[in-house]
């Protein structure tokens, strides 16, 4: 019985992380079904995400939604503005100078931010009254529903815009293939710069609430979940938005249990022995369908 | 002798003489410990980016888990030398074997993949590898080994430097190589003619892997202590960035690339966000306005003036 409650209370704490794997995985997963670039700086985009809506508090005093809505808004800029600086120019290059480019980027955005902000982790302020609901036993805290209701909204929002806009449209048009959603009319350049506006928004967001969640912020704190969210993609197929939602839950499940259960020093080769696992068994992922290459 | 050969010695006589002035230099005390140190770092990093130019540049396979491999050899060599007495020779070819054998093992699985899943797959690996290390008490875990012996000197580094290069060149120029560029031109194609790509992906990342292993084992003994953060993937990243800086596909490319960044991280070592800012920002200028790097696929005997040198040599045989 004891097992059992463990089990379940590791369950609640996996699935509130797993959200924010997802909510960065769905950025992941949208730039790399346009462009095929698997996009180093997402995470670094999450970070500064965290540190905006770490300003708002504790600079402008604003309560935690219009923090997250202005740390969303610029971020989202952020976001497109750095495809438009660094990946534009690339855009017929070959993949890997693109990547190297986002490794640059990603090393920008990190010690640019270290350079205003310092090394030294800072602390989220409690945005939140500490409460915490005792539903037949387990524990659920105040920041755990915040999170995932947070997550549910964004993820409405998201999926009302790529179902049922002519945006989303273009989006899916242009992600199945560029080249002839374009001879159908629809400027391919404008709706790649959206997906990096939106993925952004949504990695803000997964970073506000990880300060929320944590409590603690630093420069260096996309790299990690950066790389994790982009295993939740592949896990789930990339490009396929619900398989980045559902990898990035699944994800955040074995990291807890991992850690809960063994030891929380191999949480971490958890998710990369998962990644292993879906590359040698089902490399489309959970959700994607095979593809062969032709010559 | 023939021209290729002659252009080795005289490629040979020249690395000696470089050898025999910084030798000079430093008996003389004219550069002083830091620097020392890092020409030593430098010996290592031209063995690191040589090797992976074979597996990234030569062969064309993506792998971003090269300091995964260094790890192996690093630790291997110091349980060698510190737990069992062994001498440095003996710890680095151990250490070698043990890089070898894993690459091997895992390289056999994983290069089925290809592009960016590779990329991400032996990322993943590399990290696997240095989590696994933190975790065993046996080599200190994760506060890292101590005591290790000082037993890496600059002849060591430069002879096996030198070894290295040599050894790589010569694989490149040979039957296997040119069936490890073929599969870097068009895997497809180089199949459909008869090359066998598992078995040339897997020699180049498995030679990779062991040298990433000798210079593992030499960087440890240039320390007291190692510990699994000296292997995390940015290091791995930072091998890759030597290698494209330098050249895909050029020896020569690998050299000035591992010595143009051992040499500015060195310089700006006082200012450290500063630096990594100024690299990250050349990187991406060097993608916009020179994405194949410093040497491209030239090697410098392929330069203007020093190939005429040489082809000079190649007339009056």
């Amino acid at each position: 019985m004891d097992f059992l409650h463990q089990l379940v209370q590791q369950l609640i704490n996996g699935v509130s992380l797993g959200s924010i794997y997802a909510l960065i995985a769905l950025g992941y997963t949208m730039i790399y079904g346009i462009i095929k670039l698997i996009n180093f700086a997402h995470g670094d985009i999450y970070m500064v995400g965290a540190y905006l809506g770490f300003f708002a508090v504790s600079q402008l005093h604003l309560s935690i939604f219009p923090a997250l809505l202005l740390s969303m808004a610029i971020t989202a800029c952020l976001g497109m503005l750095v495809e438009r600086l660094a990946y534009k120019p690339l855009r017929h290059a070959p993949r890997i100078s693109i990547l190297i480019t986002a490794i640059g980027v990603s090393f920008f955005l990190e010690y640019t931010t270290m350079y205003f902000v310092t090394p030294t982790p800072r602390t989220f302020p409690n945005v939140i009254e500490n409460i915490s609901f005792n539903v037949a036993g387990f524990i659920i805290n105040g920041q755990q529903l915040l999170i995932l209701s947070i997550t549910m909204i964004l993820m409405a929002i998201l999926t009302y815009i790529v179902q049922k806009t002519k945006l989303g449209k273009a989006m899916r048009a242009a992600s199945f293939d560029t080249e002839t959603a374009q001879l159908m009319g629809i400027d391919s350049d404008r709706i790649i710069s959206l997906t990096f506006c939106i993925g952004s928004a949504l990695a803000a967001a997964a970073g506000v609430l990880v300060g929320v969640y944590y409590n603690t912020i630093d420069p260096l704190m996309g790299i990690m979940p950066g790389l994790k969210a982009f295993v939740a993609a592949v896990l789930g197929g990339i490009g396929i938005l619900p398989g980045a939602v559902v990898g990035g839950i699944i994800l955040g499940v074995i990291e807890a249990l991992v850690s809960g259960f063994l030891s929380s020093t191999f949480r971490d080769a958890a998710a990369f022995a998962i990644l292993i696992l879906v590359l040698l068994i089902k490399p489309s992922g959970l959700f994607g369908k095979n593809t062969n290459e032709k010559v | 002798m023939n021209a290729i050969r002659k252009r080795d010695l005289i490629m040979l006589i020249v690395g000696l003489i470089i050898f025999g002035v910084l030798q000079a230099m430093m008996s003389a005390k004219m550069i002083g410990s830091f620097w020392q140190l890092n020409i030593l770092l430098i010996g290592i990093n031209i063995i690191m980016s040589v090797s992976l130019n074979l597996i990234n540049g030569y062969t064309g396979q993506f792998s971003l888990g090269h300091a995964g491999f260094m790890a192996i050899g690093a630790y291997v060599g110091v349980v060698a030398t510190t737990n069992f007495g062994m001498p440095l020779l003996v710890a680095l070819i151990l250490g070698a074997i043990g890089a070898g054998l894993l690459g091997f093992t895992i390289g056999l699985p994983t290069l089925r993949l290809r592009g960016d899943y590779l990329a991400i797959a032996t990322l993943g690996l590399g990290e696997i590898i240095r989590i696994v290390i933190m975790n065993i008490d046996y080599v200190g875990g994760a506060a890292g080994f101590k005591g290790i012996p000082h037993l890496t000197t600059f002849p060591w580094v430069f002879f096996v430097m030198l070894f290295t290069l040599f050894f790589i060149k010569n694989f490149v120029n040979s039957t296997h190589g040119r069936a490890c560029i073929a599969i870097r031109e068009n895997e497809i194609a180089a199949e459909s003619m008869g090359v066998n790509t598992t078995k040339y992906k897997i020699m180049a990342f498995t030679i990779g892997a062991a040298f990433a292993g000798v210079a593992g084992g030499l960087f440890a003994h240039s320390f007291y202590l190692i510990s699994p953060n000296s292997f995390t993937f940015l290091s791995s990243f930072n091998y890759l960035i030597m290698v494209v800086l330098g050249g895909l596909g050029s020896i020569t490319g690998s050299i000035a690339g591992a010595f143009v960044v051992t040499f500015i991280s060195a310089a700006l070592a006082a200012w450290p966000e500063f630096r990594m800012i100024i690299y990250a920002l050349a990187l991406i200028l060097l993608m916009f306005y020179r994405p194949q790097g410093l040497f491209g696929y030239m090697e410098v005997t392929n330069l203007g003036p020093i190939k005429k040198f040489f082809d000079g040599l190649k007339d009056s045989r």
